[in-house]
């Protein structure tokens, strides 16, 4: 059964994709670690952060791409869950801080101290050890997302509604965590990590460690949506994107396979928003920002959404030129995130990925013939 | 349940339901027996597809018992549970999935298993292979069958359709206005098709055209303004006064 | 305080100094007295004054009180004092002229202690009672309630009696009543006095009544606390009154902000992520229409608003309507993809905003009509916030007419019911597209006028009100005018009540949170349309 699901997984361009991931685990650090400084193949410290970073937006995109392209719910909340999976993440650093805070209490991070809070609240009890942490990090974004699909999806909010609520719960939260008293380091956030795991979070190693760790976790990722997207159940997840009512009157459970899919994508996301606390080294309630989450709406509507490729590829692409142009031309980065918003809905409705399969398959094709293994395509 | 319902495959009574004080279902009364098949007329807004609704789960009636199977209380039930206990569906617009093939199609539409892992996790069988070929010969789509169902004709989409509620295996078949918009050949195809389902099992046919529904020659149950004109055989149901006004005369 | 006394007596003085020259060199004897003399003579020379019965004293008394009545050394002649650097600007005590500067160290101040100050708060009461101003008249019945002299009983009963004013009598009722309560009146007077204050409900005399509640008179303490109790009921009730108009004038803001919004996701049913801006670019109107006035026209400043609302209509109805012909009109159908088009114009707005205005909050006045407050009962409405819970109305209820009453408005309608059948009817469908967009959008730049004179006007103006706009409308029913209405008060009603319990924050998420369940109860809203239509 499990091996059945991994062996559709491994299809032939899924195992290209993961290949791929794989090499860059090993060969990026490796280019930073070994080569010397002027080595035409170094990667700086700054290079390879910066590469860490995108990965971690690759996953968020690939989790948004699995309920929005495959099942068609536009969560405009997902960057919630990423931030959840950060929070997690990052409360687990505050605790390897220690005494070596600025107050040096051993127990309470600097800014309860600040805040003259008498004891470690109960929910911060458990993440000083990282296996609880770890836990953490797929629970907290999941049982939300259960807890929030289980009333969407059984009382049918679809479509836009869905999408609007999903963006006022992330604005929910957003406003929650700038409140002290949630006890998350308010408008601040977590910061001034010292460890993980042992090891100095500044450290070469370690930075190159989290490098590999987040193209691992997007190839194991890929994989399991790779499989998802491939069984049957992947098939009834398009049903459902592209006739709700028609599934449910064939006795698909539409809101269960929905709420699966949902939950799967925003533990994903919670992996993500983990992986990218350690490398830029702060997380704060900015991140539940409603427009961080649409961002990560045009990563993957750039890349290719319906696509598992489409949204790794649109996160690096447009987070790259992101990077590019706010220190080139600071003032106008948002006009070209708003033109690319526009021009990507208008004139490239399938992304680069989708656009690029859809030229391979008229021209693989010319005459129409009818034969098989032409037609799924748009599928994967 | 009430004693009158035993023994018939769907059981309808004293069912009412409203839109903002519109009675759409007003104290509609229908009894179909196992392996019959019903032809069902009536003006535009008589409350047809309401009334499929209400039989599938997708409308709640405000008051009135609908039970299938002579014993299952339907009220009770969603769309999703009634589909799974054996009453299948053909939407007035052809309903498909159109980013997956034909293949595809009915393979999702199988008796199977239908739960999250069971589907997750699912290999096809030699059986599931097999069902799926037979239906492609009975709806003549073998030649199609890697075809993405957007790329479908009309006709070609409402057959693959009645493939697809083949597959489902339902006791019960509900099919609304299954020849509008095709041309006669394709008129005469379904017709044809819609036999062959009837054979074992219970089926209600909306209609508007005459000609198909003497075709059929069943038996037809003529609504207006949501509840039951006219019961019996065409003939009978067009020689009556009031269905004239109502629905033939004009 | 004091000032705004002196400037009402000066009024009133104004016809009398013409007339009463007479009695004016009476008095000003009288008040020149006051340079000589020992502190214990004091307090016969002030009953003396006010023996005259000269509203004119009045000044004088009160400067005494203050400590800014002083005489010059040199001729014993008294003076109203202004301090200036180290100088006295000084005035006549009764004409109130301003007469000369000249240095402190001339001149002595007429000593009182605070038995004396007492004494005059309470003789300026009774001198006052008999104004023509109400105003004036109620400050001098407080003051008398706050001495408590008995002494002026019966100057009291007199006012009461000539009294026709109704707050007026009541100040004086409480007056009256909280010196009875003083003295050693028999009990039946004080319970009647308890009484009189419970009817007029003074908050002021609470305390009074507290010490009275814990008093040995088992009547009195009972009456008492009836009264205290009486009292809060009716604070509190008028509390809760003030809680409705935040909440009303609230809604109203939020009102503004989702009607437009009613329009173009309500009626058409696209998602404009860009409302928001709109509402923006309307302040922004606003802004620049009010610099040029300032700049060219500074007489024209009060009808800036007026002057602005028809340029801000036109400036977001003119971009909505490029929106609509520009982008959404090749997305309809794609709601989704319409809500991402619309956030992309919506990011390009606000940074050509930023590019031209800055990134700074834009100052934008208020005319002197939109400042003030006005005092109803125990409420406090302040006249910004009343006039946009009037503008919101009217807004409202134009938008209304339009969609109700006028051609365009039944064309409208019939194109979001049947496009197909409007269009068979000879309607340019897509024009009225064009034209419904353009006026969504317009409003929200009205929208935008009202918000300017509350809210910050900066590039981010929008961005704070699109997700509560969003709410409400789908809190009210999409396609529902009424629901629009109803949903914006409500949730700026139930918004100002959990303020006091939860702070504005948390009574902000816990809105947020509200709504989110209740959409998974009621998918379309407090007035949803039933039926198969709207399934389709």
């Amino acid at each position: 059964m499990i091996t059945s699901f991994i062996f559709k997984a491994l299809d032939r361009r899924a195992i290209w994709v993961v290949g791929a991931l794989v090499t860059l685990a090993a060969a990026v650090p490796a280019c930073n670690l070994l080569l010397p400084a002027n080595s035409p193949l170094h990667i700086s410290n700054f290079a390879i952060t910066l590469m860490g970073k995108y990965l971690t937006y690759a996953l968020l995109a690939l989790a948004l791409d699995l309920v929005w392209g495959y099942c068609g719910i536009l969560s405009l909340g997902h960057g919630a869950f990423f931030a959840l999976g950060g929070y997690a993440m990052g409360m687990y650093l505050m605790r390897q801080i220690g005494s070596r805070g600025v107050y040096g209490d051993p127990v309470l991070p600097d800014f309860m101290v600040f805040l003259n809070w008498q004891e470690l609240p109960w929910f911060w009890l458990g993440f000083d050890q990282f296996w609880f942490a770890a836990i953490m990090i797929v629970l907290v974004p999941g049982t939300l997302a259960f807890v929030f699909g289980w009333f969407a999806f059984r009382s049918r909010v679809t479509g836009v509604y869905l999408s609007i609520i999903t963006q006022a719960m992330t604005y929910a939260l957003l406003l929650a965590f700038f409140r002290n008293e949630m006890g998350f380091g308010g408008n601040n956030g977590l910061t001034d990590f010292k460890d993980i795991l042992g090891h100095a979070i500044q450290s070469d190693t370690t930075r190159a460690a989290l490098f590999a760790a987040s193209a691992l976790s997007l190839a194991v990722a890929f994989l399991i949506c790779s499989g998802i997207v491939r069984s049957k159940f992947g098939k009834v997840l398009i049903a459902v994107r592209d006739a709700e009512t028609r599934s449910r009157f064939f006795g698909f459970r539409v809101e269960n396979v929905k709420l699966f899919v949902f939950v799967v994508s925003a533990m994903m996301a919670g992996v993500a928003g983990a992986l990218y606390v350690p490398q830029v080294g702060i997380i704060n309630p900015g991140e539940f920002a409603p427009a961080n989450s649409i961002e990560v709406v045009i990563w993957t509507a750039v890349g290719g959404r319906g696509t598992l490729i489409g949204p790794i590829t649109g996160a690096v692409l447009v987070n790259a030129g992101k990077s590019v142009f706010t220190a080139a031309f600071p003032e106008y980065w948002l006009f070209a995130l708003g033109a690319l918003f526009v021009a990507v809905t208008l004139f490239l409705p399938k992304g680069i990925v989708g656009a690029i399969m859809a030229a391979k398959t008229r021209l693989s094709r010319p005459p129409r013939t009818s034969t098989t293994n032409a037609a799924p395509e748009a599928a994967e | 349940m009430t004693k009158a319902a035993h023994g018939s495959i769907l059981y309808l009574d004293g069912v009412s339901v409203s839109f903002d004080g519109f009675k759409a279902i007003n104290n509609l009364s229908l009894i179909l027996e196992p392996g019959e098949m019903r032809a069902i007329i009536g003006p535009n807004g008589a409350g047809k597809t309401t009334m499929m609704d209400i039989i599938t789960g997708k409308t709640r009636p405000d008051c009135g018992d609908v039970i299938f199977d002579g014993e299952i209380d339907l009220t009770c039930h969603d769309e999703t549970d009634i589909a799974s206990l054996g009453v299948g569906r053909k939407f007035q617009k052809p309903t498909v999935f159109e980013s997956h093939t034909v293949w595809d199609n009915l393979e999702l539409a199988l008796n199977r298993d239908r739960g999250i892992f069971a589907t997750l996790f699912h290999t096809p069988t030699g059986q599931d292979h097999e069902q799926i070929t037979k239906i492609l010969e009975t709806t003549r789509m073998v030649h199609k069958s890697q075809e993405l169902a957007a790329n479908l004709s009309h006709g070609q989409k409402q057959w693959l359709e009645i493939g697809m509620l083949l597959a489902q295996e339902p006791k019960l078949l509900l099919v609304d206005e299954p020849v509008a918009g095709m041309t006669d050949a394709e008129t005469v195809e379904t017709a044809r098709l819609l036999r062959e389902i009837a054979k074992d099992r219970s089926v209600v046919v909306v209609e508007h055209d005459m000609g198909f529904v003497r075709d059929l020659n069943v038996k037809v149950t003529v609504l207006a303004e949501g509840s039951v004109l006219a019961e019996g055989s065409l003939d009978h149901v067009s020689s009556n006064q009031s269905v004239i006004e109502n629905y033939l005369g004009r | 305080m004091s000032y705004i006394y002196r400037l009402l007596a000066a009024l009133l003085l104004v016809p009398l100094l013409l007339t009463s020259a007479g009695a004016q060199t009476e008095l000003r004897d009288l008040v020149n007295a006051l340079s000589g003399g020992k502190l214990s003579a004091r307090a016969a020379q002030i009953e003396a004054i006010a023996a005259t019965g000269n509203v004119h004293a009045v000044p004088v008394l009160r400067a005494l009180q203050d400590g800014t009545l002083y005489f010059r050394k040199s001729d014993k002649q008294i003076f109203l004092t202004k301090k200036s650097g180290k100088d006295f600007v000084l005035s006549d005590p009764l004409t109130l002229e301003t007469i000369a500067t000249e240095p402190r160290k001339a001149f002595t101040k007429v000593r009182v202690n605070n038995a004396l100050r007492r004494q005059i708060a309470s003789i300026i009461g009774t001198m006052t009672l008999h104004s023509d101003d109400p105003q004036a008249r109620i400050a001098a019945a407080n003051s008398i309630r706050k001495t408590g002299e008995a002494a002026n009983l019966p100057t009291l009963n007199d006012a009461i009696k000539a009294e026709k004013d109704g707050a007026v009598l009541a100040a004086m009722e409480l007056a009256r009543a909280a010196i009875i309560l003083k003295t050693d009146a028999t009990v039946d007077e004080k319970v009647d006095a308890i009484e009189r204050i419970r009817t007029a409900g003074g908050t002021s005399a609470i305390p009074l009544l507290r010490t009275l509640a814990k008093g040995s008179d088992a009547t009195l303490s009972k009456a008492a606390d009836a009264a205290i109790a009486e009292i809060e009921q009716a604070k509190a009730l008028w509390n809760i009154g003030q809680t409705v108009w935040y909440g009303v004038s609230l809604g109203s803001v939020l009102l503004l902000a989702a009607i437009g919004l009613a329009v173009t996701f309500g009626v058409m049913g696209v998602i404009n992520m860009a409302h928001g801006e709109m509402v923006m670019l309307g302040a922004y109107t606003t802004f620049v229409v009010q610099e040029l006035i300032r700049n060219n026209y500074p007489g024209l400043f009060d009808y800036s608003l007026a002057l602005a609302l028809p340029m801000a209509f036109l400036v977001s109805g003119a971009c909505g309507f490029a929106m609509e012909r520009g982008i959404i009109r090749f997305l309809y159908g794609r709601p989704l993809e319409t809500l991402l088009a619309t956030w992309g114009v919506s990011l390009i707005l606000q940074q050509t905003i930023r590019t031209i205005f800055g990134s700074t909050n834009k100052e934008v006045g208020n005319p002197s009509w939109m400042s003030g407050a006005y005092e109803f009962g125990g409420l406090t409405l302040t006249a910004n916030r009343m006039w946009i819970v009037v503008f919101a109305m009217v807004v409202f209820s134009a938008l209304f007419i339009v969609l109700k009453r006028t051609g365009f408005g039944l064309q409208m309608r019939a194109v979001t019911q049947n496009r197909k059948m409007a269009s068979s009817m000879g309607i340019r469908t897509p024009w009225v597209d064009a034209l419904t967009f353009a006026l969504g959008s317009g409003i929200a730049g009205i929208a935008g006028v009202a918000l300017s004179q509350i809210a910050n006007v900066s590039p981010n103006l929008g961005q704070s009100y699109i997700i509560d706009s969003f709410m409400v409308v789908v809190f009210g029913g999409v396609g529902n005018l009424w629901g629009t209405l109803v949903g914006a008060l409500s949730l700026g009603i139930a918004n100002k009540f959990l303020e006091p319990y939860a702070g504005a924050v948390l009574a902000k998420i816990l809105i947020l949170v509200f709504i989110i369940l209740f959409i998974q109860k009621r998918p379309r809203g407090l007035f949803a349309l039933k039926g198969r239509a709207v399934e389709a």
